[in-house]
């Protein structure tokens, strides 16, 4: 522990020049101080910050994280992006997400949730949710105003009240929705690409495999024979 | 007075008997203003005197520590915004730390810097903070806590830009932090960073000259030093009384080494010297911000390779710790290979500085155990977790 170090320097009871002390003195600088602010509260543009709430809204950060949404691409009953795989419902620190996967009638699974309910009123907005979600499916909205008066059905989002448009996230968040979309984009690109090749594939494979066989035939008849 | 550590064990037996009627009993809180939360005091009055003084906390508790047991690593970081929540980023940071050093995980040099950054700015909050509380306990509501919460209110608009959240940031990740500066923050910081030398400038000339403070915080609820180390006390506590302790330098962690700075230093370790070795820290503390803002590299602010989802540290220990505005603030965690930490500790300060109170109160007025608590600095959100 060799750091340098500054010693505080204590303040005896405030002197005037002169060398007498004026009782209180210390106690009008402060008031001097006090003043100053008062009056400048008045005329001094940064430091007039009031905003009349309902009628005139400061504007949220670009950051600004609240309650979560799911995105659908376009028909929320169809091409909602979960898959009802439950990772954020286990990473949700207050678990305040219930899911139920959708299973057909021979329990298979159809990838998508049946029910996916959010309590508002245990949500504490950290944003893990949309943090881990692995299908670009879950993010921070920036609603803020979502107090309501039924204090059971209110404050229980749905997949009715959660699932709001890709064009919702992208006017929300733009940059982060454009970079979403390009990469599902190039995914999905992808994807085809890899598809059509493993056709192509899966074909050029059968054509050789009747080729052999072909080439292979005389043999065995000459064999055979 | 205490005069040395024999006598910390000593505080006087109550009177029985006929002498009873004399002292008086107070439950001080848990609804007081001047105990910052729900925390309150049994004291005993022998007419304006204290002849003992018992805490009762946990009013907040929220088993903290259990919840984490039963969470993922990654679950438990909005937690720690709640502990002490007045300097989120620094509880963050101090468990960002503890996992990284469990799982041996590299950060990167721009979210090093953005981590000195951001506890920096928490350590201005908390102490500018401090010195409102603090006046308010002596009696001055409204001006001082209004000019402090003023400045405040702008280092809480540059974390809202930052982390989408004023004060629950949940920022810190194992391996860097959440998500990179917005455009213009450093220069938005550097302005603040710019404007705030003036304000304590103020600041100081609104309180330190004033007789009121001078007559009520100089010779008050000191303690020899040997107590107060024996004590555990750590932070700017322990600083005013002149030990020179400070984790950024003895223990540095993260980039720490790399800036200038000095730990301030108190003599007497009264209640005055705790407040004015706060607003010396925040000098100090405008130092490294700009020294970390001029040097803020390019690059990434989150390992490439860390784990988000499924994330499972080795089987073993760590204690990370880091000096937090109130003291030295650590996590201590035991894995078990699995995703959720098998014990989760904090090492809280503000609750280990607390612990000295009676020691400082006890033949001292009941007016002065509300500067005593209030210079002590705490958060029952993190005294009681």
């Amino acid at each position: 522990m060799d750091s340098p170090s500054s010693t505080i320097e204590r303040l005896p009871a405030p002197k005037r020049p002169g060398g007498w002390s004026i009782p209180g003195w210390g106690l009008l600088q402060g008031l001097a101080v006090t003043g100053r602010n008062m009056v400048e509260s008045y005329y001094k543009k940064e430091r007039m910050t009031t905003i009349q709430y309902p009628e005139e809204r400061a504007p949220i950060s670009p950051n600004f994280r609240n309650f979560p949404f799911l995105v659908f691409d376009t028909d929320p009953a169809a091409d909602l992006r979960c898959t009802a795989c439950s990772i954020c419902e286990k990473e949700c620190p207050p678990q305040c997400i219930y899911i139920v996967l959708d299973r057909d009638e021979n329990g298979k699974s159809l990838k998508r949730p049946r029910v996916f309910d959010i309590d508002l009123s245990v949500c504490m907005n950290c944003g893990i949710c949309a943090e881990v979600c692995p299908f670009d499916s879950i993010y921070m909205d920036g609603e803020y105003e979502l107090s309501t008066d039924d204090r059971f059905g209110g404050l229980l989002f749905g997949l009715d009240r959660l699932a709001k448009s890709a064009e919702y996230h992208m006017k929300l968040r733009p940059e982060q929705a454009t970079e979403v979309m390009a990469r599902r984009k190039a995914e999905e690109e992808k994807k085809a690409a890899a598809a059509a090749a493993k056709l192509a594939k899966a074909k050029a494979d059968a054509e050789a495999k009747a080729k052999a066989a072909a080439e292979v035939k005389p043999e065995e008849k000459g064999e055979e024979v | 007075m205490i005069s040395d550590s024999s006598m910390l064990y000593s505080t006087p037996a109550l009177e029985t008997g006929d002498d009873e009627d004399q002292l008086l009993r107070v439950s001080l809180g848990p609804q007081h203003p001047s105990t910052h939360g729900v925390f309150r005091m049994n004291v005993v009055l022998d007419g304006e005197t204290v002849v003992s003084l018992k805490p009762v906390f946990g009013y907040l508790h929220r088993n903290h520590e259990k919840i984490a047991e039963n969470a993922t690593y990654l679950s438990s970081m909005p937690y720690t915004d709640r502990l002490d929540y007045i300097c989120p980023l620094s509880n963050n940071w101090a468990y960002a730390h503890a996992v990284e050093k469990l799982a041996g995980i590299e950060v990167p040099e721009r979210a090093e810097y953005m981590r000195v950054i951001l506890a920096e700015l928490t350590r201005l909050i908390n102490h500018t903070a401090f010195a409102g509380f603090i006046l308010g306990d002596m009696g001055a509501w409204g001006s001082a806590l209004m000019y402090a919460f003023r400045e405040r209110e702008k280092i809480l608009d540059l974390f809202e830009d930052l982390t989408g959240a004023r004060m629950m940031a949940n920022f810190m990740r194992f391996g860097g932090c959440r998500n990179d500066l917005p455009a213009g923050w450093a220069m938005k910081c550097g302005k603040l960073v710019d404007d705030y030398g003036p304000f304590l400038d103020e600041m100081e000339k609104f309180l330190v000259g004033n007789e009121i403070l001078l007559a009520r915080t100089q010779d008050v609820g000191q303690l020899p030093k040997d107590i107060l180390i024996n004590g555990g006390i750590t932070g700017p506590m322990l600083r005013a009384a002149g030990v020179n302790y400070d984790i950024r330098k003895v223990e540095p962690y993260g980039i720490y080494e790399r800036f200038d700075f000095r730990i301030p230093l108190g003599e007497i370790g009264d209640c005055y010297d705790r407040i004015m070795i706060r607003f010396l820290e925040m000098r100090e503390s405008l130092k490294i911000l700009r020294q970390a803002l001029d040097q803020l590299p390019e690059g990434d602010y989150i390992h490439p390779k860390a784990k988000i989802r499924n994330f499972k540290p080795p089987v073993g220990e760590a204690y990370g710790r880091i000096e937090g505005p109130k003291g030295e603030l650590g996590f201590h965690l035991i894995s078990d290979g699995t995703t959720n930490p098998y014990r989760y500790r904090v090492r809280p300060p503000s609750f280990i500085n607390l612990t000295l109170l009676e020691d400082m109160c006890l033949g001292l007025d009941l007016a002065d155990v509300v500067i005593i608590l209030g210079s002590i600095d705490i958060v029952l959100g993190e005294v009681d977790r």
